[in-house]
């Protein structure tokens, strides 16, 4: 069996005669020469990946003003970034939206802005210390002035992602992008044959301390990533490079309509073919990486796959859903993600890209936990009253004005003949009603009565109760028939509670 | 070619559409509608030698004509060859060529809008042109 070290690739590296070759054209090689040749033959494959990387962000070092300040509050062109941490440190994260122009400008464009040399309003408070007087600042910088911009990016690289499709009758905006009522499209992300980690599935070169093309400069792999999930094929990586030595080429701000802001970020990883296995690894095609189809019209976490497509149907640009041919479309891109897989080849051949090997391996088994919630709100049927007073459509103002002072209540829900809910009244409607004195009750009701049903979450009812700006709602089952009432107080009360415990 | 038409609201009523196919013979073909009390606006598509007459007849009603040359515009130091834009697309302007970039057919372009919400670079945007 054929075995190379690094040290070897590397000094063919040092002399020029390294063979490398991009990894959507592996397979070829593979399958035409089979994978011991293919050792004794290739060097080096490299991968490519661009698209939407939502958990990516730079972390900044301003220096420090005279009179120094300790920045509690930072923002760079309206959009503010994390400083919980020292004086003049602060993280900018890609999707923050700016508190000025909301979802048309975020921490991407501020990242894109730094990479492309704009200047940037720079705003800072501070409550004001001893050591640091200073308590606000207002300034214009540069990339070229921070002592450092360090993108560090919790989570990149995903290995694969689902498919989104839409099954509802309503056109949905995602972070899959704009998808169509009645499963009309489906987007997916990622490069298939060139997706760095389905390249080196096992991680057996890729770990804390890879050398990788990062946003047009080189960069490193610092870790796993958040969400690592390896053994769904899901792995992700964490990776660090410098912000100053970029490419807006490689790197950039988008909006994806009403989800919000993401940063496009570029990788690369090279891998060392040091063995049969990554010879067979790297000749993976796009019809064997198979991924979910997704119904993201179920705002749910778990939503009901469709079916299993390859990345060899999703790229051909069409695929069957239910009998129906369903356009697709990426929302990454291949032809940057192919670019920047021939621009590290360029540099590898050049001789101005060395490789190395992991100080530690991505690991092979984490897995993701779901959100453990303990402070839920219960359900409308747990809390609601269910004593509660009615009056019969017709009857006297009178009459309502004694069963609200008998029963203490402050609404009163009126109800058909058959007990249906047809309206509501307050205290105030009648107080003003006995006022006027020539008022029946049908004239004073509400009709249009905002209602809670018994299974719903408390959260959605006092969404409604903020909304419509109203203090109880009568709570009904299917019929329409009164069987509880829900204060805009009890609710108060119930979230106040969970808050403290 | 494509003509963008702006109506006043008073004018929804009358069947203005159907007057001026049979005062110039000419075969319209509305790629899209909307009416809105401020108003409303239709997109047709006119035959080549028609066009003259067509917006002549529509400017004697007092009919805002805007001529869509570009329907479409693409930014091209902006666009990254996603193909976000292709699925979204009801007449199929946008498709992957050569080295995956993304190649536009925008004469096919009906102006409905879907594309420019939907390019996440934010690179297309429509074009208007008033005679
Ligand atoms: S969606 Fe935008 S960036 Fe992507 S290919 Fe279309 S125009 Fe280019
Ligand atoms: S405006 Fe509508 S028809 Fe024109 S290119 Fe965009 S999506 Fe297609």
């Amino acid at each position: 069996m054929t075995e190379k070290t690094i040290q070897e690739i590397n000094s063919k590296i040092r002399d020029g005669s390294v063979c490398v070759v991009t990894a959507d054209r592996m397979s070829e090689i593979v399958e035409e020469i089979g994978p011991e040749d293919a050792v004794k033959e290739v060097d080096v494959v490299t991968t490519g990946t661009f698209g939407a990387m939502c958990s990516s962000g730079v972390w900044m070092n301003f220096g420090h003003s005279d009179p120094p300040i300790k920045m509690q509050k930072v923002w760079l062109n309206d959009v503010e970034a994390y400083t919980g941490v020292a004086a003049v440190d602060a993280f900018i994260g890609a999707t923050q939206i700016s508190e000025t122009e909301g979802m048309k400008y975020g921490g991407a464009h501020v990242i894109e802005d730094l990479v492309r040399g704009k200047i940037i309003n720079l705003r800072s408070t501070s409550h004001g210390t001893d050591c640091y007087p200073k308590r606000s600042i207002n300034t214009e910088i540069t990339i070229d002035d921070l002592n450092q911009a360090t993108m560090l990016n919790p989570r990149n690289a995903y290995q694969k992602y689902n498919v989104a499709t839409n099954s509802s009758d309503k056109t949905i905006y995602t972070y899959m992008g704009t998808l169509l009522p009645r499963k009309g499209n489906a987007t997916y992300s990622g490069a298939g044959d060139l997706s760095p980690l389905s390249n080196d599935p096992t991680y057996e070169t890729i770990g804390m301390g890879t050398r990788i093309f990062l946003c047009g400069t080189q960069g490193h792999i610092i870790g796993e990533g958040t969400q690592h999930a390896p053994g769904a094929n899901f792995g992700t990586i964490m990776v660090r490079g410098d912000l100053k030595d970029m490419s807006p080429e490689f790197l950039r701000a988008a909006i994806l309509y009403r989800y919000g802001i993401t940063l496009y970020v570029g990788i690369g990883i090279p891998i060392p073919i040091l063995n049969e296995k990554l010879a067979l690894s790297t000749a993976i095609k796009d019809s064997d990486i198979s991924t979910s189809v997704l119904d993201y019209s179920i705002p749910r976490r778990s939503r009901p796959t469709i079916k299993t497509v390859t990345y060899a149907d999703l790229k051909s640009g069409l695929i069957e859903i239910d009998g129906k041919e369903v356009k697709t479309s990426p929302i990454s891109s291949y032809h940057v993600a192919k670019k920047i897989a021939d621009t590290l080849k360029r540099w590898i051949e050049k001789g101005e890209f060395m490789l190395n090997l992991p100080a530690e391996r991505l690991p092979p088994d984490t897995q993701v936990k779901p959100l453990r919630q303990t402070r839920e709100l219960p359900l409308v049927k747990d809390v609601m009253l269910t004593n509660v007073t009615t009056i019969e459509q017709g009857s006297e103002v009178e009459e309502a004005a004694k069963r609200i002072i008998k029963g203490e209540f402050t609404h009163l829900p009126v109800v058909s003949k058959d007990d249906k809910l047809v309206g509501i009244v307050t205290a105030w409607d009648i107080s003003k009603a006995v006022a006027s004195k020539d008022k029946t009750l049908d004239e004073i009701m509400t009709k249009k009565v905002v209602t809670s049903d018994i299974d719903e979450p408390v959260e959605i009812s006092a969404a409604k109760v903020e909304k419509h700006n109203i203090s109880a709602l009568p709570v009904i089952d299917k019929e329409r028939k009164v069987v509880g009432i829900l204060t805009s107080d009890d609710i108060t009360k119930l979230v106040a509670k969970r808050r403290v415990k | 070619m494509k003509l963008l038409l702006r109506f006043l609201p008073e004018m929804i009523k009358s069947p203005l559409i159907s007057e001026i196919i049979l005062e110039t013979g000419a075969k319209l073909n509305i790629n899209k509608a909307n009416v809105a009390p401020s108003g409303g606006e239709i997109v047709i598509d006119i035959p080549p030698d028609k066009v003259e007459d067509v917006i002549r007849a529509f400017k004697v009603r007092d009919v805002k004509v805007i001529v869509l040359e570009h329907p479409v515009i693409r930014d091209d130091e902006r666009c990254v060859n996603c193909g976000a834009c292709i699925s979204i697309c009801p007449v199929d302007v946008f498709e992957f060529g050569e080295d995956w970039s993304v190649d536009s057919n925008v004469d096919k372009c009906v102006r409905c809008g879907a594309c420019v919400y939907g390019c996440p670079l934010c690179a297309l945007s429509l074009g208007e042109e008033d005679v």
